[in-house]
């Protein structure tokens, strides 16, 4: 546990609840980022719209960090170019498919104790750890170091 | 117009709460999922940090009734828990642990312009892309007569 950060998780969380919380009370719309982003060429008008000023509002948090502290970003790359594009597929297929991401389902989903969500996100959990512990302790590929 | 503010505004707000919890990094992601080597709990507390505000907020306001600019709640419909579901989330669950990305950290950090970044999220747009027009010719060939006619 040697790199353990309460104090910035739990910041990190109350901010990710604050803004997830607001789009439902303010919009009425679950704050899922797979299904904003990946609806935007199925949606029109403005369903359409506030998908991506939200997307734009996700790339300006993203400048933001870049400004206040580069550090707060991966620019390191932390992975190989082939294994990104294998995540990525996995993640795009796997999310359109099982409706939901870790915000989606981890966030919105168990906080509105929907049995799709809560198993959702115990399945994906599941399979990531399991995925991790093939890498690193069976196949000794080691990935992720920072 | 108002709703678009609060979207930009939680777009931005979601953001740099990731940033600020550590979970921008794949590394830290990983070191949470490598629950058998030197274990990261901290996305345990970022979740539940996260999940307990919004527990308090989605209750107040389903019982409010409505939300305050919008004339009604947007949930999705399925509530049966499905093959596709458990199938969805498992590969999903995999591409997280392979890379350390999950949708949201991914976008944001795009903005670093770092190769395996960008790699990701140009392949993860596209298999949804992709998904999503192999969906809708499925769901136009299930509308088409079955030749013979049954």
């Amino acid at each position: 546990m040697s790199h353990f950060t309460p104090g910035a998780a739990t910041l990190g969380g109350l901010l990710l609840g604050i803004a997830s919380s607001l789009l439902f009370v303010a919009n009425g719309r679950i704050l899922g980022i797979s299904g904003i982003v990946g609806q935007i060429p199925l949606t029109t008008g403005s369903d359409r719209s506030w998908r991506l000023v939200f997307l734009l509002g996700l790339l300006t948090g993203g400048l933001v960090l870049l400004g206040f502290d580069r550090s707060m970003l991966a620019f390191a790359s932390e992975q190989t170019v082939p294994t990104a594009v294998a995540a990525g597929v996995l993640v795009g297929v796997g999310t359109r498919l099982g409706n939901g991401c870790t915000s989606g389902h981890g966030l919105c989903g168990i906080a509105r104790l929907s049995r799709r969500s809560i198993v959702a996100t115990l399945v994906f959990m599941a399979t990531g750890a399991l995925t991790v512990f093939v890498v690193r302790h069976v196949l000794h590929l080691g990935g992720g170091v920072s | 117009m108002k709703r678009l503010v609060v979207a930009y505004v939680c777009g931005l707000l979601f953001a740099v709460g990731l940033g600020i919890s550590g979970m921008t990094h794949p590394s830290k992601v990983m070191a949470f999922l490598d629950v058998t080597g030197d274990w990261d709990p901290s996305l345990a507390l970022v979740m539940g940090s996260g999940v307990l505000v919004n527990f308090v907020f989605f209750r107040m306001a389903t019982r409010r009734g409505a939300p305050f600019l919008a004339p009604s709640f947007s949930l999705p419909a399925k509530t049966a828990v499905d093959a596709s579901l458990v199938g969805g989330a498992a590969l999903f669950g995999v591409g997280w642990g392979l890379g350390g990305f999950c949708p949201g950290p991914a976008i944001v950090s795009v903005v670093t312009g770092a190769t395996p970044v960008v790699a990701f999220v140009v392949a993860m747009l596209l298999a949804m892309g992709v998904y999503d027009l192999m969906e809708a010719r499925a769901a136009s060939r299930r509308l088409l007569p079955v030749p013979g006619g049954r």
